[in-house]
């Protein structure tokens, strides 16, 4: 077995472990950890079925989602502090969101930056005042700075200069630039207040995002973290009126065709109970899961035709061809410059 | 990978792989003798920057689980460099076990002395001359301080000599090879700990003396404050920061428990009789 189908199936059954080699361990273990997905892996593995020297490995793992959840918490409550002033909705996403929601999904889950939404047109005064609080950009380029501003769903990122962690500033969850245009002021009016000032947003649109993220938007690199993450919430919020309400937001956002594909994704491989008529294979889907299962026993990614592809492709969704050229145009010559 | 060798160095489990024979074959020479892991804990590849470069003016990559994005790649005759910037940067930014301090670390009746000091401050030299005379080498790149009790894990890697060292290590007579000439760092020579480093790679023991050595300046001896030590291994720690509580509270015990001292001295003979002699006072 290659070692993200190793890793797969750990996720999905973990008592498949049992009688693994030390060799499909290290294997296993390299690509858990290549996929951010070593946190994860150690939550859902008793430690006492285990060599001791693999469950060395997955405590200093469980120790380390331990920290970064306080560490990516403590963030949330900073930015909290620095935009109370501003009175206005601040939804957190992805991991923090997981995490500050006592999600599943967050379980040992990896969080690197801080995600947050806010309505578009208090974009500028949300900057102002990050910015009065320590955040600054992380580097200075007119013409990337000028690229998030126009075309991207969110700021150009900002780092804190003393805790050295970035925020990234979302207004919508899509690129304007790219085809579908999710409803922004639906994902803001749906949030749900966590009562500590900050909000996450409701369990359909929590769905919709992650899948756009994996679907919609890039490459797909780290795409079996953000597939777990589906599974996690898919499980956690089944129920009849669940799905209803999801098949709902999906359409209302423009994200049918992803959010059905994220979901037969998740069934097939981490097998997540769905409901009839959400299961299947749709068209493509056998590349997909090609392009999900690339990372080798020594943590590199294979298939380097299928990598390209989606990375042609990541690019072709988020712009117009015109566009495309322009962009790519000026990133090579300023490489070259 | 199409070559690998693996390494026990103290807790730490390595994997190694190459699109080459020489950087591994040239490792497993300087690692013989060392165990090999159960399971690795860490992995370095070295790689081609682009697949053509495994043959035209070979260059290595350093990648593994853990990387930095502006790592520069180092020619082909230097592999074993490569391999163990590899290892170290490994080390580095993924180990979370022990709080890690950049300082070299020898052992003496059942307590350690650490070094700690910026590249060129002459803890690798010393450590490695200590280790040559009675004391037993722990490490001369980072000391694994345990979370739970503070006492001090070996990590026995080959010392890295760099230019002077080489020489004032062969001149206590030492055996100081391979050597790779023209690094980005000039002359690196490397020395192998002796058989009873090896042999005790597993056994820890507590500090009792922490020094801040300067290399090349008269001879000084400057006690320091904990506080101002704790300030200094804070900067001289790679994983203080992800460790959080643990590592806050493993770096104050241990500047609260142990003397520390800034010392300069102006040559290798004078630093070891100094520190000869602060041993035995502390």
């Amino acid at each position: 077995m290659t070692a993200a189908r190793l890793l797969v199936a750990a996720l999905r059954e973990p008592a498949s472990v049992a009688g693994l080699s030390p060799a499909e361990w290290t294997a296993l273990l390299t690509a858990a950890r290549a996929e951010r997905l070593i946190g994860t892996l150690a939550h859902r593995i008793d430690a006492r079925q285990v060599p001791a020297a693999v469950a060395r490995i997955l405590a200093d793992a469980r120790a380390s989602a331990v920290q970064e959840r306080r560490a990516a918490l403590w963030e949330a409550e900073m930015a909290r502090r620095a935009l109370a002033p501003l009175g206005c909705l601040v939804v957190l996403l992805k991991g923090t969101a997981f995490a500050a929601a006592g999600l599943d999904a967050g379980q040992g889950r990896s969080i690197g930056d801080l995600d947050i939404l806010v309505p578009r047109e208090a974009l500028g005064e949300v900057e102002q005042a990050l910015r009065a609080a320590g955040w600054e950009a992380v580097k200075e380029d007119d013409y990337d700075d000028a690229y998030y501003r126009r075309w991207m769903h969110e700021l150009p990122p900002l780092i804190h200069r003393e805790r050295d962690r970035m925020i990234d500033v979302h207004h919508t969850i899509l690129p304007p630039t790219a085809r579908p245009t999710p409803d922004a002021a639906a994902l803001l009016a749906d949030a749900v207040p966590l009562g500590n000032g900050l909000s996450v947003l409701s369990p359909a649109d929590m769905v919709v995002h992650a899948a756009a993220h994996m679907l919609a938007d890039g490459d797909l690199a780290g795409g079996l973290r953000n597939l777990w993450d589906i599974d996690r919430l898919l499980r956690e919020f089944a129920g009849d009126e669940f799905w209803e309400a999801l098949a709902g937001r999906a359409a209302r956002h423009g994200l049918t065709a992803p959010v059905c594909r994220a979901v037969r994704l998740a069934h097939g491989l981490y097998g997540t109970p769905v409901p009839e008529g959400w299961a299947g294979w749709g068209g493509g889907d056998a590349l997909y899961r090609r392009r999900l299962l690339v990372r080798d026993g020594w943590g590199r990614q294979g298939h380097a035709v299928t990598r390209l592809g989606f990375y042609v492709r990541s690019h072709w969704l988020r712009m117009p061809p015109l566009m495309l050229a322009r962009h790519l145009w000026t990133k090579a010559t300023r490489r070259a410059a | 990978m199409r070559h690998a060798h693996a390494v026990r160095v103290g807790a730490v489990g390595f994997r190694i792989g190459a699109a080459w024979r020489a950087p591994v074959a040239a490792l497993a020479r300087l690692y013989e003798g060392y165990p090999a892991p159960e399971v690795a804990d860490l992995t370095v590849r070295l790689e081609p920057q682009r697949p053509w470069r495994r043959w035209v003016r070979p260059s290595v990559e350093i990648a593994g689980d853990y990387w930095l994005p502006d790592a520069a790649p180092l020619p082909l005759e230097q592999g074993l460099l490569a391999a163990e910037m590899g290892m170290n940067l490994q080390v580095a930014l993924g180990w979370r076990r022990h709080l890690l301090l950049h300082a070299s670390a020898v052992e003496k009746d059942g307590r350690v002395l650490l070094m700690s000091g910026a590249s060129g401050s002459g803890k690798s030299t010393l450590a490695t001359l200590l280790g040559m005379s009675g004391w037993r080498f722990l490490g001369d790149e980072f000391a694994f301080v345990a979370l739970d009790d503070g006492r001090i894990h070996p990590f026995p890697r080959a010392a890295s000599l760099k230019n002077g060292a080489i020489e004032a290590v062969r001149a206590a007579g030492g055996t100081v090879g391979p050597v790779l000439e023209g690094t980005p760092k000039g002359a690196i020579g490397y020395w192998r700990p002796p058989a009873d480093a090896l042999a005790r790679m597993a056994e820890a023991a507590p500090p009792a003396l922490l020094l801040f050595p300067r290399f090349g300046h008269a001879e000084a001896v400057e006690p320091m404050p904990p506080s101002e030590a704790f300030m200094r291994l804070t900067q001289a720690s790679t994983n203080y920061v992800a460790l959080g509580e643990a590592g806050f509270a493993t770096l104050a015990r241990l500047v609260g428990t142990v003397p520390a001292l800034a010392i300069d001295y102006p040559d290798s003979a004078t630093g070891l009789a100094l520190v000869e002699r602060l041993w035995s006072e502390a």
